[in-house]
């Protein structure tokens, strides 16, 4: 039975007419080519152990070694509120559908898998998550779904959770400074990335909406704004943010680098995003702002209640959009001599021991990469769902 | 004392931005309780005239007085008098992002800071005298045209309003959803509450009116009470609008 349908499955959809089998029989040549190249590659010439050695360097870079339960700490706080929220969302739909039931599997399998070239503390580790973010998503569907405060304050929770995490991490009141300077590895990426990500979603909120202003100096300072950082290069913004912030500030005022990379994402970030928002803004029907004022709402509230929900609404697969190249953006501040995880990994490559191991390393961080901007991307379509 | 005019508007004009002169020197003056009934031929200036009294549409020239306030161009004006007028829009302009409930209950616990539970009571009241309860948790995407206008009346009644404007709430549906919305007008004449509609519905004109106003061309032709506007119309503009029509 089973097996007619696969039969019949292959017979549709690639044997249906003789240009398509023709197309079938090629592709699948030139596949098994590239994928028996590959897959001999990684499992007899390419050298591992490059991972293996270097694991905290990818992860964390030099980040204090006595401090690291810091970082195990907030992972595990994030992981747990993450499964709360995920239960707490599909509180009326079942948890283990066939989507997550695949995406659960495969990353079992993955820590599996990646303990060989990887060390088997890195499995575990990743199982732990899995495990962590499971049960926490089956506590929050069961118990903290009928809970009100839960329910009510999960993105307050979220906000109050994003500070205590940097907190933890970067030290401070009675916990051993560490500094931002010093950060490095797939922790500064995600460092930079988020705080950019965080800040740069409001100003351009702002930006989009002082762009359809009916006052003129606002109106123009925002096209002006945006208009002028959309036609420079990225890299450019960032070599500006690193070499000019510290000559137009005053000199007691002495940024860390990282927080002028920031700096420099979020104003070339913030202007295409008030692009992506004001697509937005312009879908919505003028009949809906008639409505609200209509109604007596001011124009602060017509914003808020009415007019952004549905235009950030619309416009969420750009925005996504625009999250993710944002993130991978930051692999840009390489160049400009900060350590992310693209830098770690040169300099990594640049040791002695390691030399020529470009292809297990690149392969590496691709995948490390894809993961993340993967997790967004699924994301965003559970929100757009919802 | 209470005023015995709701809304008075004097000698307005108003010019586009391309400077077509859509309102021409209008006067209208509509007593407490009365419903009038404004018709006229398209881009005659009769919804643009409507829409000035809760200042949707600014004008240049002239003076509009509503429950004894005069419409000025402060914004805390302006908002206190759309506290106090309802309206309802031709293409009903629910927000579809809201429930059925949300919408209702939206400006009342915003604008007039009522508690979310005393919104509801009085919305889901308001929900009842329109027919459509049994849809307060549905998005106004999964309700028909008619059902959507009921709503939009319901939540242009929840402000309580003094005033309710209707700018052609019948144009955009089919025309067996024509009645149930005409029906909701009817009773809400009935109850007293005043009201200025821009309609081409004939029969509800001579039934729910007590005057009916004949605009062309941005000035008012006639005004008449419908008895008299429909048998015997003085005007020779008038007379031609009402062969067009009938």
């Amino acid at each position: 039975m089973l097996e007619n349908i696969g039969i019949n499955w292959i017979k549709k959809n690639l044997f249906n007419t003789w240009y398509n089998s023709i197309l079938t029989i090629i592709s699948v040549i030139f596949i098994s080519w590239l994928g028996s190249g590959l897959l001999t590659w990684i499992f007899t010439t390419a050298d591992w152990t490059v991972l293996k050695d270097n694991i905290k360097l990818f992860f964390v870079g030099t980040y204090p070694v006595k401090l690291l339960w810091r970082i195990y700490l907030s992972l595990a706080i994030i992981t747990i509120l993450g499964g709360i929220s995920w239960g707490i969302i599909s509180s009326k739909t079942n948890l283990f559908n066939k989507q997550n039931l695949i995406i659960i599997f495969s990353i079992s399998i993955t820590s599996i898998i990646i303990s060989l070239p990887l060390g088997r503390q890195t499995g575990i580790t990743l199982l732990g998550l899995l495990i962590t973010i499971i049960s926490s998503g089956i506590i929050g569907q069961k118990y903290l779904s009928k809970v009100s405060f839960f329910t009510k304050w999960l993105s307050l929770i979220w906000v109050i959770t994003f500070f205590l995490v940097t907190g933890l991490i970067e030290g401070g009141l009675f916990l051993e400074p560490v500094k931002i300077d010093n950060f490095s590895g797939l922790l500064l990426t995600l460092f930079i990335a988020i705080i950019s990500i965080v800040i740069c979603f409001p100003l351009g909120i702002l930006l989009a909406l002082g762009r359809q202003s009916k006052l003129p100096i606002i109106r123009w300072l925002s096209i002006g704004y945006i208009e002028i950082i959309r036609a420079l290069p990225l890299i450019g913004i960032l070599f500006m943010a690193q070499v000019m912030l510290p000559l137009i500030l005053p000199p007691e005022v002495r940024p860390d680098r990282v927080i002028r990379a920031i700096c420099g994402l979020i104003i070339f970030a913030s202007a295409y995003l008030a692009e992506n928002i004001r697509g937005g803004l312009q879908a919505i029907p003028k009949g809906q702002t008639e409505a609200a004022k209509a109604l007596g709402l001011n124009t602060p509230l017509m914003l808020t209640l009415i007019i952004l929900p549905q235009a950030i609404k619309a416009v969420i697969p750009a925005i996504v959009g625009q999250f993710i190249s944002l993130f991978k953006d930051t692999s840009l501040l390489a160049i400009v001599g900060l350590i992310d995880l693209l830098g770690i990994s040169q300099s990594i490559l640049a040791n002695p021991k390691f030399i020529g191991k470009y292809a297990e390393v690149y392969l590496f961080i691709a995948l490390i990469y894809w993961i993340f901007c993967y997790t967004m991307s699924l994301a965003s379509k559970k929100v757009e769902n919802n | 004392m209470k005023p015995e005019f709701l809304i008075i508007a004097e000698n307005v004009e108003k010019w586009y931005d391309n400077n077509f002169h859509v309102l021409r020197g209008v006067n209208l003056e509509v007593k407490t309780q009365e419903v009038v009934v404004i018709m006229g031929p398209s881009g005659s200036g009769k919804s643009t005239f409507i829409r000035t009294f809760n200042a949707l549409e600014p004008y240049q020239k002239g003076r509009i007085i509503i429950d004894g306030i005069t419409l000025s161009h402060d914004l805390k004006n302006i908002e206190a008098i759309r506290k106090e007028i309802g309206m309802v829009f031709q293409q009903f302009n629910l927000f579809p992002h809201l429930t059925v409930l949300d919408n209702v209950t939206l400006a009342p616990i915003w604008v007039r800071h009522w508690t979310k539970k005393q919104a509801q009571e009085i919305a889901l009241e308001l929900l009842e005298k329109v027919g459509i309860i049994e849809q307060a948790y549905k998005y106004p995407g999964q309700l028909s045209g008619g059902q959507q206008q009921r709503v939009a009346i319901a939540r242009a009644l929840a402000m309580q309003p003094k005033i309710m404007l209707f700018d052609e709430p019948t144009s955009s549906l089919d025309p067996e959803m024509v009645r149930e919305v005409l029906d909701t007008m009817r009773s809400l004449a009935t109850s007293g509450m005043t009201m200025v509609c821009v309609t081409h519905e004939v029969g509800f004109a001579r039934e729910v009116a007590d005057r009916v106003v004949l605009m062309d061309e941005g000035k008012i032709v006639e005004i008449a009470t419908p008895v008299e506007f429909f048998s015997n119309p003085q005007e020779e503009r008038s007379q031609k609008f009402l062969s067009q029509i009938l």
